[in-house]
């Protein structure tokens, strides 16, 4: 194997390419050959390396330098200072958001500093799509000590020693579901990947078939090997191509190395793995509905019991496990399940993978334990909020989470501490809003996002949420009355109760949560017809406070249709009659003069 | 291909291993080559070509080779500087392939330095 000096690790997630981390790589290439350094410098694509705010992003090795937002024409002066005369270049490093100072390596950034890679352990060390790179950090070590040395049962126990639970949304316990998959004698068995990932701002299952595909390969085949299955099957989101197009290779790569197929590793154990690209339903992230759609029929869910390990794919014995879930599983096996247990709270044991997104200042993909507090995630992790705005609230779970307030900032993240705030844990979306956010918008927003995709067959679902939308419509609009508010929440009680499945339990918890958080806001909507973030269009005057305005002109140059009148000293005025509502003054204003 | 077994996994995971190793950090000695205008002229190419078939030749994995500009002694390049982790660097002078594989297998490898064609030990005082 032929060495080099230093290695260019260049992300290729779907964020930084689409930032031009393809040219990026293209350019360094070339400019390599034309140095004539191309057998001294090497440059590898990687999975998303997180830190998606500051791509394209390249992390130098063995230095561990961290360069930021490269464009093509930065890489010839690049190549120049500091792969041919040793000088890190200091314009492209990392400054930080609140102390305005250079971090030239990756492991001094605070946004990574605090984090515990576990089932990212490989984004950004590996070329995604190697699988001898994955196999030089202990790749399919697991998959071999699993069919070498252990019984089927002893994979199962180290499991549930792990304390692993779902990462998928419901963390129920990983070790339990092997366990009744295998207690079934119906063949032939089905091992599942859920990777339709649906919420939105979330991003962490995609990254990790982007960053690391075998490690879900390999966590099936051992799924596979506990519960006696001989076939797998991905469900990815066809909105995914890069992910898709990994998996491919990968699954091609380990099926010539005979890690997949017949006879692995000359154990006699046989598995194979197939794709399927889901066309999208939000509905097709639970578990019985991706059955039905994966057979072939449309995606809706099914009363349960029988429960999937008893009659899933086929009517067969079916374990069904999230992306996440399965990536945790091959170094639970290697380092057995009490290391797992090391880290976390004391009924959620390891890490999770949260997407951050929002107003905040480092957005990215995280890995942090069990147990850690959102504090810590939004200010330490997350660099704060920038623009000068205060934090207002986070919305944990996507549409079937929950927006926690300021004083719920020092909770454990957990999946029991988050159920007892009225949130979930969800696949692991964290939005961060701050002040210019309408919490009642918010659950509009979300609202109308599960009316959208519910499927129909339950009426609390589809009937129940169209209501729900219609009264935050109603509110926004200026027209909601104080009963709604009661109304809402009986609503959302017996949506919760009486839904079919686990979406519609949880779709009223955006509503519910910022009622529960945020109850003045909606009264604000309703008894003094304001919104107080000033977001919903119908309750602005769209009038100038002459008291507070500075008379900057800076909604003058921001209203794209003339609408504001202002000369020098004196308070701007907004003509309403030329006004369309497009917020675009509100928006500049730093003195919160109009209302 | 054919297929794998338990003991191909592990040649592979070493062979890798050793040319990913740089990524984990982990270093036991440096090898710091002088690139600036005045060290490529005078050949500092050749010092890097040899280091690097060394450590591929050897498997070696806990030696970092880096390169860093003009060290302010043009007429003495190629220069390079070997640093043992915990011990003070040595700058070599006047090099060339042949010296630069002595220096390597007897201060890298063996921690004996080359008096020879050292210039000096420790480094400038920076402030």
């Amino acid at each position: 194997m032929k060495t080099y000096r230093t290695h260019l690790m260049v992300c290729a997630g779907t964020g930084c390419v689409s930032c031009g981390s393809l040219q990026v790589r293209e350019r360094l290439e070339t400019e390599l050959k034309n140095r004539g350094l191309s057998e001294e410098v090497k440059v590898v694509a990687t999975g998303c390396n997180g830190f998606c705010a500051e791509g394209p992003i390249m992390v130098v090795y063995p230095e561990g330098i961290f360069y930021k937002k490269l464009t093509q024409e930065d890489i010839p002066f690049l190549v120049e200072e500091h792969l041919l005369k040793g000088r890190p270049v200091e314009k492209f490093l990392y400054t930080g958001p609140m102390v305005k100072e250079k971090v030239p390596l990756l492991k001094d950034i605070p946004f990574f500093e605090h984090q515990v890679l576990r089932a990212l352990r490989n984004r950004g060390l590996i070329d995604a799509e190697s699988i001898d790179e994955y196999i030089a950090r202990d790749g399919y070590a697991a998959l071999s000590k699993v069919l070498s040395s252990m019984k089927p049962e002893e994979v199962i126990q180290e499991v549930k020693i792990s304390g692993l639970r779902g990462r998928g949304g419901a963390g129920f316990p990983t070790g339990q579901k092997w366990e009744e998959g295998r207690r079934y004698d119906s063949f032939p068995k089905f091992v599942i990947c859920n990777g339709d990932e649906g919420d939105p701002g979330a991003f962490m299952d995609r990254s990790v078939l982007e960053a690391d595909p075998h490690s879900v390969l390999e966590g099936m085949t051992i799924c596979g090997y506990a519960i006696d299955a001989h076939q797998g099957y991905i469900y990815v989101r066809a909105e995914y191509p890069l992910a898709i197009h990994r998996l491919n290779i990968a699954i091609e790569k380990a099926r010539n190395y005979g890690l997949l197929g017949k006879d692995i590793l000359g154990s006699g154990f046989d598995f194979d793995i197939g794709i399927y690209p889901g066309a999208g339903a939000f509905v097709c992230g639970e578990s019985t509905a991706l059955m039905y759609s994966l057979e072939g029929k449309r995606g809706m869910p099914r009363i349960k019991p029988p429960r999937s390990t008893e009659a899933g794919l086929w009517s067969q014995p079916t374990v069904l496990n999230n992306v996440e879930t399965l990536a945790n599983v091959p170094p639970i096996l290697l380092n057995g399940g009490p290391w797992f247990a090391s880290l976390g709270t004391e009924g959620s044991k390891g890490t999770k993978v949260f997407a951050l997104t929002g107003t905040v200042a480092n957005v990215g993909l995280i890995e942090v334990p069990m147990g850690t507090s959102l504090r810590k995630i939004i200010y330490d992790i997350g660099g704060g909020i920038p623009d000068k705005h205060e934090f207002k609230a986070i919305q944990i779970g996507g549409p079937s989470g929950a927006c926690l307030p300021t004083p719920l900032l020092d909770i454990e993240v957990d999946f029991d501490s988050l159920d007892e705030a009225g949130a979930m844990m969800g696949s692991g979306g964290l939005v961060v809003m701050n002040d210019s956010t309408c919490m009642v918008d918010t659950a509009r927003f979300f609202t109308d996002f599960s009316v959208d995709e519910s499927c129909g067959k339950c009426v609390p679902c589809r009937v129940g949420m169209k209501v729900m939308l219609n009264i935050l419509e109603r509110i926004i609009a200026g027209h909601g009355t104080m009963e709604d508010i009661d109304l809402l929440e009986r609503l959302g009680r017996h949506i919760k109760s009486t839904s079919h499945c686990g979406l519609g339990k949880s779709a009223p918890n955006p509503v519910l949560s910022t009622i529960r958080y945020f109850r003045h806001e909606y009264e604000a909507h309703i008894q003094e017809k304001k919104c107080p973030a000033l977001v919903c269009t119908d309750l602005i005057k769209f009038q100038v406070d002459p008291e507070k305005c500075k008379m900057c002109g800076l909604c003058k140059k921001a209203c794209p249709m003339e609408a504001v009148t202002w000369e020098k000293k004196t308070p701007a005025v907004i003509n309403v009659e030329k006004c369309v509502r497009c917020r675009s003054c509100i928006q500049v204003c730093k003195f919160r003069a109009i209302e | 291909m054919a297929k794998l077994t338990i003991d191909d996994l592990k040649r592979i995971k070493e062979e890798v291993r050793s040319t990913t190793a740089l990524r984990e950090g982990g270093f036991r000695a440096k090898v710091n080559i002088h690139m600036g205008t005045c060290g490529i002229a005078a050949g500092a190419r050749k010092l890097m070509s040899v280091v690097l078939k060394e450590i591929e030749e050897r498997k070696i994995k806990d030696v970092m080779v880096t390169t860093s500009g003009c060290a302010g002694l043009c007429s003495r390049e190629p220069m390079a500087t070997i640093e043992i982790l915990g011990k003070p660097p040595v700058k070599y002078c006047d090099l060339d392939g042949e010296k630069m594989k002595e220096i390597f297998v007897h201060h890298v490898l063996n921690g004996d330095i080359v008096e020879a064609y050292a210039l000096a030990r420790g480094s400038e005082t920076t402030y």
